[in-house]
């Protein structure tokens, strides 16, 4: 066998390996979620209810989807105005100074910062701050966490986007230039414009990561398992409500958080698709 | 080109010896290893107690913390050689073993209510007002019900959250045990559960989660493990028991607790115990271990090693330190019943304490 060959032939099954383990997992979460979805039908997707009393069992992932979405969406309109601007800074304002590199170095280390670090920022710093508002009685709920979540997805489409503004040809911006055009007339006319798809797609694809995100939100939004009554109300997600009651759940509560476990691996696919079609349209 | 082959392969028969190994007893040495699971409540005390057993000479025994559930699970898998829960296996669920499964009581734990309020230490709580606020129909704290419990108390004008575990728990399961033995609504509500329906209030994650949270909101309440408040110095309310006295939480009211006749195989719950003595949120925490220990690929010695740590664990010295973590220690009764159940343990129909 020629070396080629043999690379070929190892480079084909680690792929497939990767194939096989996702439809694994797949398979294993749909055998795993039957259980629930035959019990509750569609109503499990629909219904709020959440009783793990044994004798009148009723579970429905109504709160954890509401509350999962509620608290991404509200991540990602505090994450865009920071994210957006932070991007153009150092990709095109202070392209290639110092102060960018610094900048970007910063960004990348928030990226790396671990959720729990986080939460505990978030638990021990930022909920005090809140009740002194005096908008919040104890600090925890839906914004709080949404507020956390805001700033872990910073990082991702900060990078994302400030290297796709990077890559706006320098041709077009002289073009503008020559022509007369300001700065910021080239910015808003050009390199947004002609970086659309991607800046777009950068937010889709941080949204992805606010979905699952789970220990920092498990800590801040209070795990109440209702549809949040207001921004200042606890509720909970579905990462969440997965990581604090798989360990003693067993049964049908095992075969529901299983099923909001399928339910969450759809969405997040969903969203990263819509990414990924949106950087196809336009780019 | 086929050295290369060669050597991947190699390298991955190497892999494959080296992920496959581990078993009860390790070549190497002749310590024997035991692998437990389950509760998470005893956890400090069984840790600490597993450790100086090892220091003395006995096995070495890795116990995960893993949830009351997750033991009952493991044993059933019987990849442990012991488990331990908060709450005794139903008839149903010693049904689904299989084998007979033995309870042995380890310490005597508690539930214990804590609470922050600005300059008030000294609560007093009776079963109905435990029932309001934690229903949520007492919202704040200078409630007139409140008040008449507590004369002369300077109550702030706050409102109560309530904080309750938001994971599935023994603690849990101990507290809604003795709420739905004292309140007919609770009952009917929420009922006996490891996780519950809650109407109010703000979920944390285990014993630490819900003491960190209670020490960082003022007005709050909720339900934790005696040691977790005892250790973090959180206020924790006197409870009113079935006598009508205000018991202080403490190791003598929790042992008291036990003081009454038990069945034979140990299954009881201690909650509202009939002794005036007694502090009333109280239970047992067990190990469960199979009556017969000759399945699977059970060796004989690993079974003579776990029967042996058991029992350890209910004598003299062991108790003493589940006192200095503060759990109440067996009152002689029960550590009588559980030498008893231990000398039942077999391997090979053979009784393996001789």
């Amino acid at each position: 066998m020629s070396g080629d060959r043999v690379t070929k032939v190892l480079l084909f099954i680690s792929s497939l390996t990767i194939l096989l383990l996702s439809a694994g997992i797949v398979i294993s979460l749909f055998g795993g979620a039957l259980p629930a979805f035959r019990e509750f039908g569609f109503r499990f997707i629909t219904s709020s209810a959440w009783n793990p009393t044994a004798g009148s069992e009723e579970y429905g992932a109504m709160s954890f989807i509401a509350g999962t979405v509620i608290t991404s969406i509200l991540a990602l309109i505090i994450c865009i105005p920071m994210a957006f601007s932070t991007s153009l800074f150092i990709a095109e304002y202070y392209k290639g100074t110092r102060t960018s590199g610094i900048l970007r170095s910063l960004v990348d280390l928030l990226a790396g910062i671990p959720s729990i670090v986080y939460g505990f920022w978030g638990f021990y710093a930022l909920r005090p701050l809140l009740v002194a508002t005096g908008l919040t009685d104890q600090g925890f709920g839906v914004f709080t966490a949404s507020l956390v979540l805001a700033i872990m997805i910073v990082p991702y489409a900060t990078s994302l986007s400030a290297e796709i503004i990077s890559m706006v040809p320098a041709e077009l911006k002289e073009a503008a230039y020559s022509l007369g055009a300001t700065r910021r007339e080239v910015i808003f006319s050009v390199v947004i414009p002609s970086a659309r798809s991607g800046i777009i797609a950068s937010f889709i694809l941080a949204l992805g990561r606010a979905l699952g995100e789970t220990m920092a939100v498990t800590m801040l939004i209070g795990n109440a398992n209702v549809i949040p009554k207001g921004l200042f109300a606890p509720g909970n997600t579905m990462a969440s409500v997965i990581a604090n009651q798989f360990g003693e759940a067993s049964g049908l509560k095992m075969s529901a958080l299983i099923a909001i476990g399928l339910l969450l691996f759809m969405i997040t696919a969903l969203v990263n698709y819509l990414g990924k079609l949106i950087i196809k349209r336009f780019a | 080109m086929k050295k290369q082959i060669f050597i991947l392969m190699a390298a991955m028969a190497l892999l494959l010896v080296s992920c496959g190994g581990g078993g009860s007893t390790t070549g190497k040495q002749k310590q024997i290893t035991l692998s437990a699971a389950g509760a998470t409540f005893p956890q400090p005390f069984y840790n600490l107690a597993f450790k100086k057993y090892n220091e003395a000479g006995g096995p070495l025994i890795n116990y995960g913390g893993i949830g009351s559930g997750g033991g009952i699970k493991s044993l059933r898998d019987q990849i442990v050689d012991f488990a331990a829960t908060d709450a005794y296996l139903s008839d149903a669920e010693l049904a689904e073993m299989p084998g007979e499964v033995v309870h042995i009581p380890t310490c005597i734990g508690a539930v214990v209510i804590a609470y922050n309020l600005p300059g008030v230490t000294d609560l007093q709580l009776t079963p109905e007002l435990l029932e309001g606020i934690f229903l949520g129909n007492i919202k704040k704290w200078n409630d007139p019900k409140i008040l008449a419990a507590n004369p002369g108390l300077a109550v702030p004008d706050m409102e109560i959250t309530v904080v309750y575990r938001s994971d599935g728990s023994g603690t849990t399961y101990i507290f809604s045990d003795y709420m739905s033995k004292v309140s007919p609504a609770w009952k009917a509500q929420l009922g006996t559960g490891k996780a519950l329906n809650w109407p109010a209030g703000i979920g944390a994650k285990g014993n630490p989660g819900v003491s960190g949270t209670i020490s960082q909101s003022q007005g709050s309440i909720g339900y934790i493990g005696y040691e977790y408040a005892f250790a973090q110095k959180i206020p924790m309310a006197k409870v009113m028991n079935s006598a009508g006295l205000f018991i202080e939480p403490t190791l003598e009211s929790f042992t008291a607790a036990a003081a009454a006749e038990m069945p034979a195989d140990t299954r009881v719950m201690l909650t509202n115990s009939p002794n005036p003595a007694a502090y009333p949120i109280t239970s047992f925490t067990w190990i469960i271990m199979y009556k017969e220990l000759a399945y699977g690929k059970h060796s004989s010695e690993a079974a003579e090693a776990a029967v042996k740590t058991v029992k350890w664990l209910t004598g003299e010295e062991a108790q003493a330190i589940a006192t200095s973590v503060h759990y109440a220690a067996l009152p002689q009764n029960a550590s009588l019943q559980a030498a008893e159940l231990l000398r039942g343990i077999t391997y090979q129909g053979l009784t393996v304490l001789r």
